[in-house]
């Protein structure tokens, strides 16, 4: 286990450690309420539109909606694992495995851009330009709604799946060429926090974005 | 720092797969008013079991587990009291 260096207000290395990570949690409870607001939008929203938002939910690709799902999942996994060969000292691994958690980040990017580039040829990006294919004449009243929040919701994900990208890939990068720096195992873990609850807001958008077509 | 073992997280990745398939499978099944409900207590269980093992809040102390889930419990508050202004102007 790496000696990791003490700032001089804590105790112990212990004590350090939990003050990261209440620290983090912090941080991500913001997180959970930036996107619990615009979660709670879709609620009400869809309460208020049910028909629309199904017929919404059926216009969005569900093989690759559950494919980046699994994508991210295991994007997860291989975090956890560089965690792992961090708190074992294992450099080539940790790199490795951060390299592992990058690559699949910009997979899940890439499919959502394919996604995205559907979406607006098919004319169905709100706006002026909005008009979708549809059986009836008029667009149910919601409908471009149903893709305001979509885009609005998945986009701010995506947004903060970048961020995760560039900060693993600089971190993979680091250790590859420069080793473990001291608190490797510590930062390390931080920086899972981040990415494991970009997972975790997926994991609840995928069903109310893909599953209810 | 707890080391958790490496088959754990496969065992929970493994555990996230088959619920994923649920997921999707369960959602191909017409059942009325159950389906978002059934599909957001499985991302439910992901999450925690997210929560709880990747994210090792099962491994911190309780100190750590309240604060991974204040922002939860707030955003619960969120969705119950709005909800409740909803469901009393337009009954379901």
């Amino acid at each position: 286990m790496t000696d990791s260096r003490v700032a001089h207000q804590f105790d112990d290395a212990v004590q350090q450690h939990e003050a990261d990570t209440l620290g983090m949690w912090t941080f991500l409870a913001t997180e959970v309420l930036f996107f619990g607001g615009l979660f709670a939008a879709y609620a009400v929203y869809r309460f208020l539109y049910p028909e629309a938002f199904h017929i919404g939910g059926s216009f969005l690709d569900l093989p690759l909606g559950t494919l980046n799902t699994g994508i991210l999942l295991t994007s997860s996994l291989t975090m956890a694992l560089a965690v792992h060969a961090a708190q074992t000292e294992q450099q080539k691994k940790v790199a490795l495995f951060l390299a592992l958690t990058c690559a699949m980040g910009l997979v899940f990017l890439g499919i959502k851009s394919m996604e995205y580039s559907h979406k607006f040829e098919e004319g169905l990006f709100p706006g002026a330009g909005f008009h979708p294919h549809l059986e009836s004449e008029v667009a149910p009243a919601g409908l471009q709604l149903f893709f305001v929040l979509y885009f609005i919701l998945t986009g701010l994900h995506a947004l903060h799946v970048i961020i995760g990208i560039v900060m693993i890939g600089g971190l993979a990068a680091w250790v590859f060429w420069r080793g473990l720096p001291k608190n490797a195992a510590i930062a390390m873990e931080l920086i899972g926090l981040y990415w494991h609850f970009v997972d975790v807001v997926w994991i609840f958008l995928f069903p109310l974005l893909y599953l209810i077509g | 720092m707890k080391i958790v073992h490496v088959s754990t997280y496969l065992w929970v990745f493994f555990a996230l797969l088959v619920l994923l398939v649920v997921t999707v499978a369960v959602g191909r099944v017409d059942l009325g008013i159950w389906n978002p409900f059934i599909a957001l207590l499985i991302a439910a269980v992901k999450a925690v079991l997210v929560v709880y093992f990747f994210m090792h809040v099962g491994y911190g102390s309780r100190l750590t587990g309240v604060f991974a889930g204040a922002g939860f419990l707030w955003l619960f508050l969120l969705l119950v009291i709005l909800f409740a202004d909803y469901l009393a102007r337009y009954p379901l």
